[in-house]
C-alpha cells in the first residue's frame, strides 16, 4: 500500500508535467499511443523472464522513434502524423496481444498491464521508478524553454533556429522514459488519462505556463491520491477512478473558466 | 500448398463463418476508412473504438453479445463528438482524449466486476483483441447486414461526403448541410469500427480502419481507386492473418495458436511501410495548396 502510495506520487508528478507540455503542443494521441508501446514491452519482458521495466523502456522508446521516423515536419500535415501514430499504436497493442497469448499466464496479467494495479508495486521497483522518474524531470527542465517556444510559436522558433522536428522527437522519447516506469501502476490504457486530465483542466483555469505546469502537477498528484483511496476501500480498479477522476477535474476546469469568463464581463 | 492451407482449413464452420466476416469487416472498414483519412479523423475513429470498448465490457457485464454493446457505445460516443465540436483541432484532441479516458476507465470496471460475476478470465482478451474463431452463426446476419447498411450511407452520400470533407467552406457555400453529413458519417464510422471490433478486437479496430486506407490513399490517385484498393487490401489482410493463425497452432509454443489480431494488425502495417519503398513518381514539385494534398497520407 505505501509502495503504491509513494510509486503512484512519483507517476503522478512526472504525468503531470509531460502531459503539460503533450496537451500544449497538440500531441494528445501520440501520448495515447506510446504508453501502449510500454503493454507490449512488458508483455514481451514477462515472457522472457527479464525485468519488466526495461521491456517497457525498450518498447516505449522504439514506439517513440517510430512515430518521430515516419511523421512530417510539415507542420500543416497533420493527418498523416495521426496516422502514421495510429498504426504505430495497433502494432504496439498487437505485439502485446501476442505476448501474452503466447505466454500462458495472461488474463489477469493483460488486464493488470492495461488497467492498472494498486497492490502491483513492490518495494523493489520502487527505485527504478524513482530514477526514472528524475530522469525524466531532468530531461524536462534542460529543454524547458525550447520545448516551450516550440509549442507556443514555432515560427519564432524556427527563426531561431531551433528544429520543430528535433523537438517533436526528443518530446515523444521524453514521454516514452515517463511512460515506462507509470504502466505497472495505471496502467497502458489510463495512462494516458492521466496526463490529459490534469493539464487540460489546468490550461482552461490559467493561461500562464509556469502556474498551469504547476497546477497540472497538484491535480494529477490530487487524482491519484483520491484514486488509490477510492480503490483500497472498493478494490475496483484503480484505472477505473483515474479516468473518471481526470474527466471530473476537466469538467470542473471548464466551470470555473466559464464562472471566471462571466465574472470579467460583468466588472 | 499443404504447407499454407492446413487440410481441414475450409472445411472448418468457425474458419468459414471467420472468413466471412473477415470479408464484411475489412470492406467496411476499407471504404469508410478513406474518409476518415481524408478527414483527418484518425484520432476519432480511434478513440470510438475505445468507448466501443467500455460497450462491449458491459455487454459482457449484463451478458448481452458483444456486438450490440460495441454499436450502440460506438454510437453514443459519435453523437458525443460532434457535440465536442469536432471541427476545431486542438481542443478537439484533448475532449476526445478525455472523454476517451474516462470511457476506459469504465470499461476497466466493467471487465473486473464483469470477471468477478462470471469468473470467466478470458472476457477482457476478447474484448479487447477480438476473438474471430468464436463468432456465433447466430448474430452472422446481424453483422453483414449492419455493415451493408453503412456502406450504403455511405456510397449514397460519397459525393457530398468528399467535397465536405476538402472543403467545408464550398460545400457550405453550395447549401449542403455539414454539419448532418458530419453527423451521419460519424453514424457509419461507428458501425464498421464495431464490426472490427468483433473481428480484431475494440482497441486494435483502428488497424482495419486506417492502415488498408492510408495504404491506398499513398498508392492510388482517386478516392474511388482508393477505396476499392483499401477494401482489397483489408480483405487480403484479413484472410491471411486468418490462415497464418490457423497454421501457427503448429509453431511455438506448441498447441497453441497466435492470435488472428496479430497477423491482421502486422500485415497491415508491412502493407503501409511498403508504400514507402517505392513512391509514386511526381513530375514537378507541388506547391502544399495544389489539389492533391487533399489526401494527405
Amino acid at each position: 500500500m505505501m509502495n503504491t502510495w509513494i510509486a503512484g506520487s512519483i507517476v503522478a508528478v512526472i504525468a503531470g508535467m509531460v502531459g503539460f507540455f503533450a496537451v500544449l503542443r497538440g500531441q494528445t494521441f501520440a501520448a495515447h499511443a506510446i504508453p501502449n508501446g510500454a503493454f507490449a514491452g512488458a508483455a514481451g519482458a514477462s515472457l522472457l523472464g527479464i525485468n519488466v521495466i526495461w521491456g517497457m523502456a525498450v518498447f516505449a522508446i522504439a514506439g517513440a522513434l517510430g512515430i518521430g521516423a515516419l511523421g512530417s515536419e510539415q507542420q500543416g500535415r497533420k493527418s498523416r502524423n495521426d496516422v502514421v501514430t495510429a498504426l504505430g499504436l495497433v502494432l504496439m497493442l498487437g505485439l502485446g496481444a501476442l505476448f501474452v497469448s503466447v505466454s500462458s499466464q495472461y488474463a489477469e496479467e493483460t488486464y493488470a498491464l492495461l488497467f492498472g494495479e494498486v497492490f502491483g508495486i513492490s518495494q523493489g521497483e520502487i527505485l527504478p521508478i524513482l530514477g526514472l522518474g528524475i530522469l525524466t524531470a531532468v530531461a524536462i527542465g534542460v529543454a524547458f524553454r525550447p520545448l516551450m517556444l516550440t509549442s507556443a510559436l514555432p515560427e519564432i522558433a524556427q527563426a531561431r533556429g531551433i528544429s520543430t522536428r528535433r523537438a517533436d522527437i526528443y518530446f515523444l522519447l521524453v514521454m516514452a522514459l515517463a511512460t515506462s516506469m507509470t504502466v505497472p501502476v495505471v496502467g497502458a490504457l489510463l495512462m494516458f488519462s492521466l496526463m490529459i486530465g490534469p493539464p487540460a483542466a489546468a490550461r482552461s483555469v490559467t493561461a500562464r505556463p509556469g502556474v498551469a505546469l504547476a497546477l497540472s502537477v497538484v491535480i494529477a498528484l490530487a487524482i491519484v491520491w483520491i484514486s488509490i483511496a477510492l480503490s483500497y476501500q472498493t478494490n475496483w480498479p484503480l484505472g477505473f477512478f483515474v479516468g473518471v477522476a481526470g474527466a471530473v477535474f476537466y469538467l470542473l476546469g471548464l466551470g470555473v473558466r466559464t464562472l471566471g469568463v462571466s465574472r470579467t464581463r460583468l466588472a | 500448398m499443404h504447407y499454407l492451407f492446413e487440410p481441414g482449413l475450409f472445411g472448418s464452420g468457425p474458419v468459414r463463418t471467420a472468413l466471412l466476416v473477415g470479408a464484411v469487416v475489412a470492406i467496411t472498414s476499407g471504404v469508410i476508412g478513406v474518409f476518415t483519412v481524408i478527414r483527418g479523423q484518425s484520432f476519432a475513429g480511434h478513440a470510438l473504438a475505445d468507448v466501443a470498448t467500455t460497450g462491449g465490457s458491459g455487454a459482457f457485464l449484463v451478458g448481452l453479445n458483444q456486438f450490440w454493446g460495441f454499436l450502440v457505445a460506438g454510437i453514443v460516443a459519435a453523437a458525443m463528438m460532434e457535440g465536442i465540436g469536432v471541427q476545431r483541432r486542438r481542443g478537439r484532441d484533448v475532449a476526445t482524449g478525455v472523454v476517451l479516458g474516462a470511457a476506459l476507465g469504465a470499461a476497466a470496471l466493467f471487465l473486473y466486476l464483469g470477471t468477478l460475476q462470471t469468473s470467466t478470465t478470458g472476457a477482457s482478451f476478447s474484448v479487447l483483441f477480438g476473438s474471430i474463431f468464436v463468432i456465433s452463426p447466430d448474430t452472422v446476419p446481424a453483422l453483414v447486414a449492419s455493415g451493408i447498411v453503412a456502406l450504403v450511407v455511405v456510397a449514397v452520400l460519397t459525393r457530398v461526403l468528399l467535397l465536405t470533407s476538402i472543403s467545408p467552406d464550398l460545400a457550405r457555400a453550395r447549401g449542403v448541410r455539414v454539419r448532418t453529413v458530419g453527423i451521419v458519417y460519424l453514424a457509419a464510422l461507428a458501425v464498421s469500427v464495431s464490426l472490427a471490433a468483433v473481428a480484431i478486437g475494440a482497441v486494435l479496430s483502428t488497424a482495419l480502419l486506417i492502415g488498408p486506407s492510408a495504404t491506398a490513399l499513398r498508392v492510388t490517385k482517386s478516392p474511388g481507386w482508393a477505396m476499392v484498393t483499401s477494401a482489397l487490401a483489408g480483405i487480403a489482410a484479413t484472410w491471411l492473418g486468418i490462415v497464418l493463425s490457423y497454421d501457427s497452432y503448429y509453431w511455438p509454443p506448441f498447441g497453441h495458436g497466435w492470435p488472428v489480431s496479430f497477423f491482421v494488425v502486422a500485415l497491415v502495417l508491412v502493407g503501409y511501410l511498403l508504400t514507402y519503398v517505392k513512391r509514386p513518381r511526381r513530375l514537378a514539385p507541388r506547391s502544399p495548396h495544389e489539389g492533391a494534398e487533399c489526401f494527405p497520407a
